[in-house]
Formats: C-alpha cells, sequence, structure tokens
C-alpha cells in the first residue's frame, strides 16, 4: 500500500466518521485545501519525470475525486439528519385553538331584510329608501287614509308637536318614488317603522319590506306569482299560500297573506299571517301622476322580525333590541 | 262582531256546520278570530223546580233540597249555592250525566245524606263565568225538558274581525247578506212591517245640522210595562253575541243594533224638554253621561239636545237624566243616521269606544232608521206592551248619501284580476251581494244597496268580485318583465361595511331610535332634539342625535350581565332637528375589554385607542388608497379630552372616535374604559373607481431614522415634514416604535420611522437617497426640534 492509498483510507475514514458539517468541513480543509495533503500531493507533480507524472498524477486525481465525493455525500447526509432534527424540534400542538381576534356577526333582523331584499332584487326590483320623519301627507293622506279614519285607528302613531310622525309603515316610500319619476316602477324599500305599542307581540320599532311594481298589465296574478315566489325562495321550501281578502286604504283589491307553516311539534300546520298585498288603489296612482287606466300595479309590505322569528326560530320578539350578545353571537 | 250561527241562519239559508262557515267568512275577507260553543260539553242535564229546601241537618252551609226532575219521582239532592230556595228552577244533571270530558255525576253521600245529581250553575255548564250560584232559569221552563233544546245550546259563537271598510258586516242582517253571496245560499231578510200607531203622541224634532245628521227617526212608546222581563232567547241571543241583558227597553235597542246594525237610544220621556234639536255642541257644555261620566263639549262635537241643552252625544252615547230606568213608564226610541266624518274620532278624544261609536264612525245604513224604529218598537211591544204613538221623522234627504251606478268594463276586471271570469258568475255575484246589475252592451251599471256606500269605484266592485269568486281561483302569473338594471354607482356596500367589522370582532345591534332625553343630555348631544308628543315612556321620549347612547346602553347591559369584553355596532339614523329635519345614517361602534379575546400566546392588553383607530381606518380603507381620514385631536364634551379624535376627511368633519369620558360612562352605569365612534355612513361609501399605477419594477431602498423630538410634536406634523422635505421619491413611512421615559430629555420622545424610497424609472442610488435623508433631518431639525438619536 503506498501512502497515496493510505492517505485516501485514512481521509475516507475520517469524512465517514464527521459528525457535524464543521468538522466535515475541517476535513476538506485539510485534505483538499490549498494547503492540503491532497493538493500538496498533486503540487508535487511538477517536480516529478512524465511517466512516473502521468500515473502518479491519475492516481492522486481519483482520491482526490474519491474525496470531494465522500465529503458532498456526508454533507447532505448530516445536512438532512440537521434538518430533520430541526423539524422534530419545531413540533406544535395542533390541537391549540388559533389566535387572534373572533368573529363577530350580523343582527338576525339585518339578516332576514337582507335577504328579503335580495330575493327581490335578484328578481329586479331595485331598492329605494325614504325619510322615517313623515308627515301626515306622505304616511297617510296620499296613501288614501281620510282623517280621523278608523283605518289610521290601526297604526297607533307616534306624533311630534307640530303635525310630523314617525313614519307607521314603509308604504310612504311608494309614493315619494312615484311622486319623483316616471312609471314603471320595480321598488323594494326595507326600513325602520314605528307604532305606539309595547307588548309581547309588538314592539314600538320594527323593520319593513316594501315592494311595489306598478306596470302596463300588472294583475292580481302576477302579485300571487311574485309573493310565492319569494316566499318559498325565503324560507327554502315549496310552502302552501293562501291570500285573503282584506283592506287596506292604498289597495284595492286588498289581501293579506298566510302560509301554512309547521310549528314543529307534530301539529297540524296552520295558517300563519306573514304579509298585506293589493293591487295599487288608483286614487293612489292618480294622487302620484300616474293613470290609472294605462297602468296598474301591485305593492305588498311584510313585518321583517316575524320572517326572522319563523326562520330562526326566535320566540321572543323582544329579544331583537335587547342586544344581548349571548343572543346576538348565534347569528353570523 | 260577535255573533251566534243559529241567528245567523234566520237570515240566510246557509247549510254549513259552524267550522266550515268559519272558513267560508275568511275567505271572503271577514276574518273569524274565533269559533266556539256557545256552552260546556254536558249530557242528561234537564229543567228542575226545587220543590222543597231546608237545611241539611249535619252542614251549615248546605241545604238539602228535594228537587222534581219531571220524572214523577221527587229527588233528594244536597246543594252549597246561596240562592237554593223553594220554588225556583234551575238546571239539574242527573246521576249518570257526563259534564265536561271528566266529570260524571254518581250517587253520593255528603255528610250523611244521599245526593241524586247535582243542581248547577251557568259557569259549571260552561254558558257565563257566573258561579255566584244555581243558575236560575224562568219560572215557566218546562221541568223535565232537556236544557240543550230548552236554550237551543246546539249552537256556536262566532267572532269575526272585521277590516274598518266592512261596517255593513257589523249586523246579522250585513252578515247574512255576504254569507248569501260567498256560499250562494238564498237570503231570507226578516219581514218588517210598519207598526199602527195607538195613539197620536209626537215629540218635535229639529234637525240644526241635517249636514251632520240628516235624519232622524223616533217613536213615543206610552206606558211600557217597567216590571217586564226580558225574555230568555232574547237574554241569550244577547249574551252569546258578547252582551248582557239589562232592562227590556235597553235589551231591545241592544238586539236591533246588532241585527240590523242600526244603533238605537231610548230616553225617558218624562225627562225631555220641548222637543229634540240636533246641532254641534257649544263651549263650556257639559253632559253626565249613562256610564256616569261627565264630558265637556265644544263645536266639533254633535249633540242630541232638548230645550234645556244636551242630552246625548250623538253616536256615542246617551245622557244619564235622560235614560231610561227601572221605573220608566213613557220612552222616545231614537234611531238617527249621522255622517262617519261627523263621528269619527270623537269616542276616541272622549277615551271611549261603544258599540254606537264603533258603528257610526265607520257608517251605517242611511236607509235603515225607520226599519229599525219598527222592528224595535214591535219586540217592545211584545216584552213589555204599551202604546206606540205614530212615526216621528225628521230628514233632510238631500244630505242623505245615495249610491251612485259603477261602471264595471269586464276587460278591466279580467286585467286586474289576471284571468277572465264569466260574465254570467260576474253577474250572479253581484246580484247575491245585493246589488242591482245592468248590462248596456259592453260593461255593467252596478247600484250598490245603501249599505255597502263602500262601493264607490270599479276597483271595489272588481274586489267584490275577486273575493267572492275566491282568491284561491286566481291563477299564479310566473314572475316576468323586461329586466333592465339600473346602473350602480361604484360605492361601498353596506354589507362590506358590516362584514369588515364583523371580521373586526364587532357584533351587531339594533337599538330604538328614540331615546331618553337624559341619555343625549349625558353625552352632551341634546342640541337639535325632536320630543315625541306622544312617547310610550319617559326613557323614549326624543329622538336620537346620535347612536352613542343606545351603543352604551347596550354594552352596559352586557357588562352587567358579566362579559368580559363587548364589541357592538350599529348602523340608523340620527335624528337632527335643525330648520328641517336632517335624517343622518351613521355608523358607530362601541368597545370595551381586551383588545384580543383571552388567548394564549399573547401577552393580554386592554383595547386602547390606536385598536379602535385600525378598525376605522379598514373601514374607510373600502374607499380605496386615496381616501385618508385625518385624525384630529378634539375636545369633545362626552369624551375623553386626550384620547378623542375628530375624523376629516378634505377637512370636513364626518365623525369621532376614541374613549368615552368615564364620567359619561359612568352616568350610564359603566366603570371601565370604553371605546367609542360614530360616522357618516355616506362618507364611508362613495368609492372612486380605482385606476392602476404604473409598478415600480427597480428595487426599493429603505432607511430608518430614530428621532428625539419634543413631547407635543404630533406624528401628523413629523410625516408632513418629512413629506414636505422627501420629495417624490418617498414611497412610505412606516412607525416602528414610540417610546418616552429613560434616556431621553424630560418631555421628549423617541419615534423610530422607516423610510421607503423608489423610483419608477430608474435603480436608486445610495447618493441619491442619502441627499434626500439629509434634507429630510435638516427639515425635522429645524422645524420641529427633532434630533437624531445615537
Amino acid at each position: 500500500m503506498n501512502a497515496v492509498t493510505e492517505l485516501q483510507t485514512r481521509a475516507l475514514e475520517q469524512v465517514a466518521a464527521a459528525d457535524d458539517l464543521q468538522q466535515l468541513d475541517e476535513l476538506r480543509v485539510r485534505y483538499l485545501g490549498k494547503k492540503g495533503e491532497v493538493t500538496a500531493q498533486l503540487k508535487s507533480l511538477g517536480s516529478m519525470d512524465p511517466e512516473q507524472r502521468k500515473s502518479y498524477g491519475q492516481q492522486v486525481n481519483a482520491v482526490r475525486d474519491a474525496l470531494n465525493q465522500a465529503i458532498n455525500q456526508r454533507r447532505k447526509a448530516l445536512e438532512a439528519a440537521a434538518l430533520e432534527q430541526k423539524l422534530l424540534s419545531e413540533r406544535v400542538d395542533v390541537t391549540l385553538p388559533g389566535r387572534g381576534e373572533h368573529r363577530g356577526g350580523l343582527h338576525p333582523v339585518t339578516m332576514a331584510m337582507e335577504r328579503a331584499v335580495g330575493i327581490f332584487t335578484r328578481l329586479g326590483f331595485e331598492v329605494a329608501t325614504g325619510p322615517e320623519v313623515e308627515d301626515d301627507h306622505y304616511n297617510f293622506e296620499s296613501l288614501n287614509f281620510p282623517p280621523h279614519h278608523p283605518a289610521r285607528a290601526m297604526h297607533d302613531t307616534f306624533y311630534f308637536g307640530d303635525g310630523r310622525l314617525l313614519r307607521t309603515h314603509t308604504s310612504p316610500v311608494q309614493i315619494r318614488v312615484m311622486e319623483k319619476s316616471d312609471p314603471p316602477y320595480r321598488i323594494i324599500a326595507p326600513g325602520k317603522v314605528f307604532r305606539s305599542d309595547s307588548d309581547q307581540t309588538h314592539t314600538p320599532m320594527f323593520h319593513q319590506v316594501e315592494g311595489l311594481l306598478v306596470g302596463r298589465n300588472v294583475s292580481m296574478a302576477d302579485l300571487k306569482g311574485v309573493l310565492h315566489t319569494f316566499v318559498n325562495a325565503f324560507f327554502e321550501r315549496s310552502l302552501e299560500v293562501r291570500f285573503r281578502p282584506s283592506y287596506f286604504p292604498f289597495t284595492e283589491p286588498s289581501a293579506e297573506v298566510d302560509i301554512g307553516w309547521e310549528k314543529g311539534d307534530g301539529s297540524e300546520p296552520g295558517w300563519l299571517e306573514i304579509l298585506g298585498c293589493g293591487m295599487v288603489h288608483p286614487n293612489v296612482l292618480h294622487a302620484c301622476g300616474v293613470d290609472p287606466e294605462e297602468f296598474t300595479g301591485y305593492a305588498f309590505g311584510m313585518g321583517v322580525e316575524r320572517l326572522a322569528m319563523l326562520r330562526y326560530g326566535v320566540t321572543d320578539l323582544r329579544q331583537f333590541f335587547e342586544n344581548d350578545l349571548e343572543f346576538l353571537r348565534q347569528f353570523h | 262582531m260577535q255573533f251566534n250561527v243559529e241567528w245567523l241562519k234566520k237570515w240566510v239559508a246557509v247549510d254549513l256546520d259552524a267550522q266550515a262557515l268559519a272558513d267560508k267568512l275568511t275567505a271572503a275577507g271577514l276574518e273569524v278570530d274565533d269559533v266556539r260553543a256557545v256552552s260546556g260539553e254536558f249530557t242528561d242535564v234537564v229543567v228542575a223546580e226545587i220543590e222543597d229546601c231546608r237545611q241539611h241537618p249535619n252542614a251549615d252551609k248546605l241545604k238539602l233540597c228535594s228537587v222534581n226532575d219531571g220524572s214523577g219521582e221527587a229527588l233528594q239532592i244536597v246543594c252549597g249555592a246561596p240562592n237554593a230556595r223553594t220554588g225556583i228552577r234551575v238546571p239539574l244533571a242527573r246521576v249518570g250525566a257526563q259534564i265536561g270530558p271528566d266529570f260524571k255525576i254518581k250517587r253520593a253521600k255528603l255528610r250523611g245524606i244521599e245526593s241524586a245529581g247535582m243542581l248547577c250553575s251557568a259557569r259549571e255548564l260552561g254558558l257565563s263565568d257566573d258561579h255566584s250560584g244555581l243558575m236560575e232559569l224562568p219560572d215557566d221552563a218546562p221541568v223535565g225538558h232537556a236544557l240543550v233544546e230548552y236554550l237551543s245550546l246546539d249552537d256556536t259563537v262566532i267572532e269575526v274581525d272585521l277590516t274598518p271598510n266592512r261596517a255593513d258586516c257589523l249586523s246579522i242582517r250585513g252578515l247574512a247578506r255576504d254569507v248569501s253571496a260567498s256560499c250562494d245560499a238564498q237570503y231570507t231578510p226578516l219581514q218588517i212591517d210598519p207598526v199602527p200607531a195607538d195613539n197620536e203622541a209626537k215629540f218635535p224634532i229639529r234637525l240644526e245640522s241635517p249636514e251632520d245628521c240628516p235624519r232622524y227617526a223616533g217613536r213615543i212608546i206610552r206606558g211600557i210595562n217597567p216590571t217586564a222581563k226580558t225574555p230568555l232567547w232574547m237574554a241569550e241571543t244577547l249574551r252569546r253575541c258578547g252582551l248582557r241583558s239589562i232592562s227590556p227597553t235597553v235589551d231591545v235597542t241592544n238586539y236591533v243594533l246588532l241585527e240590523l246594525g242600526q244603533p238605537m237610544h231610548a230616553f225617558d220621556l218624562d225627562k225631555l224638554n220641548g222637543e229634540i234639536v240636533v246641532r254641534r255642541g257649544r263651549a263650556g257644555e257639559k253632559l253626565v253621561l249613562l256610564d256616569e261620566s261627565e264630558v265637556d263639549l265644544d263645536t266639533e262635537v254633535l249633540a242630541i239636545c232638548d230645550q234645556d241643552g244636551p242630552v246625548a252625544i250623538a253616536g256615542i252615547m246617551g245622557g244619564m237624566d235622560s235614560g231610561v230606568t227601572d221605573s220608566t213608564r213613557d220612552i222616545l226610541f231614537e234611531s238617527a243616521y249621522f255622517k262617519p266624518a261627523t263621528i269619527m274620532g270623537k269616542a276616541r278624544a272622549y277615551g271611549m269606544h261603544t258599540d254606537a261609536s264603533h258603528r257610526f264612525e265607520r257608517g251605517v245604513d242611511p236607509q235603515g232608521q225607520v226599519v229599525a224604529v219598527e222592528r224595535a218598537t214591535a219586540l217592545l211591544l211584545e216584552i213589555a206592551g204599551g202604546d206606540p204613538g205614530p212615526l216621528l221623522l225628521a230628514e233632510e234627504p238631500a244630505c242623505i248619501p245615495r249610491n251612485q251606478a259603477v261602471t264595471l268594463r269586464p276587460e278591466r276586471l279580467n286585467a286586474v284580476v289576471g284571468c277572465e271570469i264569466p260574465k254570467a258568475t260576474v253577474e250572479s255575484i253581484l246580484r247575491r251581494l245585493g246589488m242591482d246589475v245592468e248590462w248596456a252592451g259592453d260593461r255593467w251599471s252596478v247600484t250598490a244597496p245603501s249599505a255597502r256606500f263602500d262601493i264607490e269605484i270599479e276597483e271595489d266592485l272588481i274586489e267584490e268580485i275577486a273575493r267572492i269568486y275566491g282568491y284561491d281561483e286566481i291563477p299564479e302569473a310566473p314572475v316576468s318583465g323586461e329586466l333592465v338594471p339600473a346602473a350602480s354607482g361604484h360605492r361601498v356596500s353596506l354589507a362590506r361595511l358590516r362584514e369588515a367589522l364583523c371580521s373586526a370582532g364587532y357584533q351587531e345591534a339594533i337599538n330604538y331610535s328614540f331615546v331618553d332625553e337624559g341619555h343625549l343630555r349625558a353625552v352632551h348631544q341634546d342640541d337639535h332634539v325632536l320630543p315625541l308628543a306622544n312617547p310610550l315612556s319617559s326613557d323614549m321620549d326624543v329622538l336620537r342625535t346620535t347612536l352613542l347612547p343606545g351603543l352604551l346602553t347596550s354594552l352596559a347591559r352586557n357588562v352587567r350581565r358579566q362579559q368580559p369584553r363587548v364589541r357592538l355596532f350599529e348602523t340608523g339614523v340620527a335624528f337632527l332637528q335643525r330648520e328641517t329635519m336632517n335624517e343622518v345614517e351613521r355608523l358607530a361602534g362601541i368597545a370595551t375589554g381586551n383588545a384580543l379575546p383571552e388567548q394564549w400566546g399573547e401577552p393580554s392588553r386592554t383595547l386602547d385607542f390606536f385598536d379602535m383607530k385600525g378598525d376605522i381606518e379598514r373601514l374607510f380603507a373600502l374607499r380605496g388608497d386615496t381616501c385618508k381620514p385625518v385624525f384630529e385631536p378634539a375636545e369633545l364634551p362626552w369624551m375623553h379630552p386626550g384620547a378623542s379624535a375628530i375624523i376629516k376627511l378634505d377637512g370636513e368633519a364626518v365623525g369621532w372616535c376614541g374613549s368615552v369620558h368615564p364620567l359619561v360612562a359612568k352616568s350610564f352605569e359603566v366603570k371601565r374604559s370604553v371605546f367609542a365612534f360614530e360616522i357618516d355612513l355616506e362618507k364611508l361609501l362613495n368609492r372612486e373607481v380605482p385606476i392602476t399605477k404604473k409598478i415600480s419594477r427597480f428595487p426599493s431602498v429603505r432607511r430608518d431614522l430614530a428621532i428625539q423630538l419634543p413631547d407635543h410634536v404630533s406624528f401628523a406634523q413629523v410625516k408632513n415634514c418629512i413629506t414636505g422635505c422627501a420629495g417624490p421619491l418617498l414611497e412610505k413611512i412606516i412607525v416602528f416604535d414610540v417610546y418616552q421615559g429613560e434616556n431621553l430629555k424630560k418631555s421628549y420622545k423617541s419615534l423610530a420611522i422607516g423610510l421607503i424610497f423608489n423610483n419608477v424609472s430608474s435603480t436608486l442610488k445610495d447618493e441619491d437617497v442619502d441627499s434626500v435623508i439629509e434634507t429630510v433631518v435638516s427639515g425635522l431639525e429645524q422645524h420641529l426640534d427633532a434630533q437624531l438619536r445615537g
């Protein structure tokens, strides 16, 4: 065994035994560095005769290559081991809770209202709004309520000293829209309304969604169709719907709409009133400068709290305005 | 309106059970609220007479009765009723009788004595709430007869909730007319004939205000028997319709009110002086009414007067002094037509509501007065005898409304309803409703009966036809229309703002728009307040001018309920009454507790100004990059003087935010530190359409500066100074540390700022940046007394 073979054996043994990257690097310097042992051997080639230089040169180069390869292999192995070690040390308990802010949520009345408005906007209705402080003209007279008419007694009204009032329904928005522009109209008007009534089933403020469609050849059949479509879409099932003749001064004919509703206690489904509607009264169209001979239309109005109670199973109306986080956090 | 089915069936040949009838009524627009039997369920209860009544030998409160139940054998019955006495006829539940589902009468021993049945109170039989004693039957009640048959208890009460337009159905006659149409059943009205006069007794009647009262009918009846009793059938009928039997005269007027819908009044003739005058009231006049209340009259009120002054408030209630009493022998019936507009609202103004006012303000049949007098006369004569005078009638025919013929076009009917209703069907419906129908080649001319004065225009007829034809029969048309979406602005949707706040942990709240004025005072925002004239309570007496009190109240409630951390937001109108009403939509939020929910791995820290400021900046960020709200220190009286700001956009104040003043929080019973904000919603919605700019492809250069500067210098000043000095190469300023304390001059603070530079067209050279930094540093030194730190 000549010196070169001995060098190779020794160097490879040392490389294989290197425990970390620093040791390995030291070995690289010791053998392959500028002043390394293998490098020294290569430098010594210059003083040899050509014959000897050729065979010795091949031998030393082979050692160098073998050593390089061994060092690289060892480095990869050490790096892989180090990485594995690092990853192992970074293990976390993935079942611990995540960090940061918790999510809040929308009010159930907002959710129901947005849902209703969304269905009607998809049917081509545009959202319209109006003031909440109204006067007698918009809240009553232009909607065909004569002064002192008993129909007004159905609207327990909040008044201000000067005759203005808080709107008792969203219907004044109909008038404001019709006064401002020309038919056809197709609007949906969500908003707050107020009645001076407070008990288990009434709050002095609540929300309505009002709809108005006026055009040529609009009929009760259209009204029935749109509302049944809405009810099924809102509750995501095919419900029985009943149109019952009723009375509102601003529609003629008028109807109340009941849905067949299962309470979920096993009893037979009963009729539950959810909205009022009708064909816009010719007096109302006329007062807004719309010719009732040329245009007909329908209007409807529904209580949002009622829709929210049905959809989300809320049983106490007053919970909507207590803003108890325990209650609100059920809605997202 | 509450009525019993058997009465209705005398007026219309309808052959439906009560529930089916109720369904028909509802389907025709007369909404049924309740259907119930006129009595409880029981079997084997008969009319019996107590032939002998003695003290029970072993019990003070019990009596021993010998009862004749018509079987021929006297029954021994123990009874505890205080009114049990010899000679009265009462209901007897025989042994074996079933009362209600759970109670069976058995032979029993009571205090040692056998009892063979039970004598009953009205309540025990489900006839009324009266449980004061045995139900006493008339002396001529047939002993042994089944009570169910004797009282015709196989009957049902229906309550209808009538809409204000259907005054015609506030009577059996009107209901019968409608049922005849909706059930296609024969209308069988009662034949009411004039009662011939026995004497010439007259009383002058003068209509001073024929506009208000164009017809006043009446009749004098002399010599009625004051001891006469209302017959059982009438008392029972009144009871089933929800009225109490009082005296024959009053009962007759009530019976006619229910039957024909015409309210009537009976005066004690002896108490009237000279004449009847129907006129407006006069200021200063007073009247004590039948219910013993005293009311003031004025010129808005229509009064029935005699020579001495008012004796009744027209259409509402009669006066006490002129009313009939137990000793009245001579009466004057009143049956008048009052214009609805004259009566509307008057009872309410007096805080009253009577069966008469309910009908008059909705309108009675303008042709129903005389027939009501005839009907009442005949009934009273039958019950209490007496001599009728001639019919008295004062009227001003020109002022009595008459229904005009209304045109109905078949094509209009079909167009509004949305389907074709056969002509024959239309005519049949209208005729069944009592209308006069004439076909005029291409249209009908329809005249409604006088009781249907609500039929004024074609649409009214269309509704009548539709509801009788059946709303159920109208098809449902699929939704259709020209779908042209309106151009919508490039705006931030409310939904996105809400979503941003939900993501930041806020829960949406909805508070009432009216608040306690004291709460507005507490938050120093009680200018421009609009008070309600009729608040429900003092804690809801004005419109809110800010959303803060509602949110503070909700926050306080949640803190009381042991919520450690509360974050709420609300959108809604603030009402500012200036020269006109400004309804400003606002978005407001409130928060208390820690900056983050309690969790591991994050140091727990109380919420501060900058947490909420961040939430607000992220809301404005929805408007786009160019929208930079400016937060200026502000002294708002409801806020912490050192930790609150006014939010401005382009110099205009659009909201405020910060720490709520501890005294304000305390007045809402909150002792913790609370942060709040309120912003004009409109200012959060306008968004610019983003137009893309050229993005630099060259690397940016960052230089960090640590500067020391006086406390009072705001970051905004520093930022303005740097921006001004640095020129266009400066892309962004980052604050990465703010420090106050040791190693600094007194009243100085230190800011660590990162400046990021870039150039769109070339790579920045170090020299370029160096010279900019030099300018910036010298600018900061000169203008803000700032120095670079070591």
